[in-house]
């Protein structure tokens, strides 16, 4: 006999309006007969307009994975399941997408028709984290869903403790600002770590993210605990012909006000001649003149990434961005790539070795100091990395000789 | 161990290699991108330094999908996008047109289909969310429904670009705020301490973590009716919640105590000015679902204000910066109290230090 779906009248509300209903989708799989997750959804249903009514969630975690792996799978026991049967367990597997979030209709259909015969049928794109989440599915069929999504070329994504999945940008595939190969770093990365994703270990998660340059599109700097941003050293390209067209274009007045005053660092001014003016050694590379102009100029040739570590939001000691570790990393060559992949390897070492349960390396680092965790890392210090030397006069400098020492030979055997 | 019943060891794929699933156009030209811009809302267009072109058709979508909706997207790009697509990290479908031709039709189909074109440039863009009733395990309101009864509301601005500059929002169904930093915020605000039951703690939570977890010290060991449990100085206790997910018996979530609030100016770009965080604008509204009218209500009265006053390229914060907060509360009538005062570590850094006022 069919399962009679509940009624449902405040998730009802949901599916008038413009923007696509997820409730829509839900009932759609609840009736799909033919499917084994209809029943599933028809509860699942239920117990979430039971908590529209109560303003109550009734999701509590528990244990559970697949063979081999230690993590990847959240899972969901309904506090409810008394009235809910069929979605008393409704676990969600995190899987980690193609870099850059690339798909085949191909595979998106392969993953829908897996889904359909192991799960729910409801599959989020995707979490914030960057992972495919398959949600809902009972503990049994936790495992079969995730062989025959392994058996298609995917993997499974991070949770608890652990390095968790990644993101990269849409970068090199379909953007000219993008500074350096996202796919390859973050691919390379990831995977030379793999064994902490799989394995959770760590004294907590940490989460690496990859941007082609300073727009940052996928929001490192206040999510990553390593934020891989990409940036240049030398001078912007800029083509003064397409310049002079825009300015043709738009007006020097509008011009002036969106593009030569809103320059933070003073940098621009417009020449008589309706050419740009470019003080390189002024510009911070914060994109704004490339993202309005985005024909005449360009970032310069000379690429690679800037590195800042430590952001995480709330929890405990509040939110924190990440700061700069090193200013600058070439990345061009497979000897660059590979003192990426050295110094992430480092840094999760450093990581598990270092932090005290349940600390982020933000906290990490601000509990010991930054520049202790720089020396630990044999990473030189840079005036890149504050905002201003310190105001306060309570520190030791019986040593400072030694360490002007270092930085005047640093800066010469650095010196191109 | 019998070989029928052993389960099968996973092959160590790690992240997936994406240009099997890559548009051609993309792949073909993978470094090598000149310059951009954007024919119409929800339309990017795309130019390589060898001449290739590619038009990019940017669709909104609930995010949460049945295989039927991701289905019907894989029948939309097999028919004008060559069979590939990808998402943004806003949950926005992207599909790759090889010819301007195909853009008008895909929109079309698009439309026809229930998803919306848009969220490039100066619009709002998709909220980025949370999981929720529908999922989490600590949620002290939905994401999907509150996301949905947003976008509802915006669907005019994720349509078009009549914004000074891009918009960011973001909701979080707790103040873990996975959801993220946004130009405005829409986050859980718990206002009253966790209500422990205390039968439940002894077995449940790990008591030493929990102490450890709180942020201000107010959670100690303690005894009650007999059993080991922990007790709370409800004084000193701030809300926060964060001992509720390694302790779930002590229930930070009630009846009509679960609040939002709303928060406005964080910035993930570096361009002009660096990344900021959300300030807390308004609080206390009402988790009313299904569609949180009086929370849509204020993030629709910001964007007005913003929209009206903004500058071109400003960011809202970047505006809120130029006219000033007291400015910013007249227009968007909304109250400053002393809970904006910031009072966490390193909170005179929010202080005004100076003689710079707005009349």
């Amino acid at each position: 006999m069919t399962k009679k779906s509940h009624d449902t009248p405040l998730l009802d509300e949901l599916k008038s309006g413009p923007w696509p209903s997820f409730v829509e989708g839900l009932e759609r799989l609840a009736k799909d007969e033919e499917k084994p997750g209809a029943d599933m959804m028809k509860d699942l249903l239920g117990q979430l307009e039971h908590s529209y009514e109560t303003r109550r969630g009734y999701w509590k975690g528990g244990t559970v994975s697949v063979f081999g792996y230690g993590g990847g799978v959240i899972p969901r026991f309904s506090e409810v399941a008394a009235d809910y049967p069929e979605s008393s367990e409704f676990h969600t597997l995190r899987v980690q997408p193609p870099a850059g979030m690339h798909y085949s209709t191909k595979l998106l259909r392969d993953m829908c028709d897996i889904w359909e015969e192991h799960g729910s049928g409801l599959i989020a794109l995707h979490g914030q984290s960057g992972d495919i989440m398959f949600q809902g599915c009972t503990t049994d069929n936790v495992q079969p869903a995730f062989d025959d999504l392994n058996k298609i070329g995917l993997d499974m994504g991070g949770a608890g403790p652990a390095l968790r999945t990644s993101m990269s940008c849409v970068g090199h595939a379909r953007c000219e600002q993008s500074c350096y190969d996202e796919v390859r770093a973050h691919r390379e990365v990831i995977n030379g770590l793999l064994d902490e994703m799989h394995r959770p270990a760590l004294p907590y998660k940490f989460k690496f993210k990859f941007s082609g340059c300073p727009n940052d599109c996928v929001n490192a700097i206040h999510r990553a605990d390593m934020a891989v941003i990409g940036t240049w050293r030398d001078d912007m390209q800029v083509d003064q012909e397409e310049v002079k067209k825009h300015v043709a274009k738009v007006g020097r007045k509008q011009m002036i006000d969106t593009v030569v005053s809103m320059c933070p660092t003073r940098a621009l001014s417009l020449n008589d001649d309706d050419t740009l003016d470019v003080d390189d050694k002024s510009c911070v590379r914060c994109m704004h003149c490339i993202n309005v102009m985005t024909k005449a100029l360009s970032p310069g040739k000379d690429r690679g990434v800037t590195i800042l570590m430590g952001g995480k939001r709330s929890l405990k000691i509040g939110d924190q961005m990440g700061t700069v570790i090193h200013p600058f990393l070439k990345l061009e060559t497979d000897e660059d790539y590979e003192k990426l992949n050295e110094f992430a390897e480092e840094c999760i070492d450093f990581f598990a070795e270092n932090a005290l349960e349940h600390e982020r390396i933000g906290e990490t680092i601000d509990r010991i100091g930054l520049a202790n965790f720089l020396e630990a890392l044999d990473v030189p210090v840079d005036p890149n990395m504050v905002n201003h030397p310190r105001t306060s006069s309570y520190v030791r400098t019986d040593d400072w000789d030694i360490e002007a020492e270092k930085w005047f030979e640093h800066k010469k055997a650095t010196a191109k | 161990m019998n070989d029928a019943v052993m389960p099968r060891r996973p092959d160590e794929h790690g992240v997936p290699d994406p240009f099997p699933y890559m548009h051609p156009t993309l792949k073909d030209n993978y470094g090598n991108w000149a310059w951009h811009d954007r024919p119409r809302p929800g339309v990017l267009h795309h130019v390589a330094h060898g001449g290739d072109e590619i038009w990019t058709v940017r669709a909104g979508t609930q995010r949460q999908m049945d295989v039927g909706t991701i289905r019907k997207l894989c029948d939309l790009a097999d028919e004008y996008a060559d069979g590939f697509l990808r998402f943004t990290t806003r949950s926005n479908a992207e599909f790759m047109c090889t010819t301007l031709d195909k853009t008008g039709p895909l929109i079309e189909a698009l439309n026809e289909a229930g998803f919306p074109v848009g969220g490039t440039g100066n619009s709002v863009s998709m909220i980025s969310h949370t999981q929720g009733w529908l999922h989490c395990d600590i949620p002290g309101t939905d994401a999907s429904g509150v996301v949905k009864s947003l976008m509802d509301e915006l669907h005019h601005e994720f349509t078009h670009e009549e914004m000074p500059n891009r918009v960011r929002l973001t909701t979080s169904c707790c103040q873990i705020n996975c959801g993220g930093q946004g130009d405005i915020a829409i986050n859980v605000q718990y206002t009253k301490p966790p209500k422990i039951n205390h039968d439940l703690v002894a077995n449940v939570c790990e008591r030493p973590a929990v102490v450890a977890r709180c942020p201000v010290a107010a959670i100690r060991p303690a005894q009650v009716n007999g059993k080991p449990s922990l007790e709370v100085d409800e004084k000193k206790c701030i809300c926060c919640g964060a001992c509720y997910p390694p302790c779930p018996p002590m229930q930070i979530n009630g009846d009509d105590s679960t609040k939002l609030a709303i928060w406005v100016g964080g910035k993930h770009s570096n361009a002009r000015s660096k990344p900021t965080f959300h300030k807390l604008v308004a609080a206390n509204l009402p988790n009313n679902a299904p569609r949180w009218p009086e929370v849509a209500a204020i993030v629709k009265r910001i964007l007005q204000a913003y929209k009206e006053d903004a500058q071109a390229w400003e960011r809202l914060g970047e505006w809120i910066e130029r006219i000033g907060w007291s400015r910013f509360f007249e227009l968007t009538d909304l109250a400053f109290t002393k809970h904006q005062i910031d009072d966490w570590t390193g909170a005179r850094q929010s202080l005004n230090a100076s003689a710079h006022l707005h009349f």
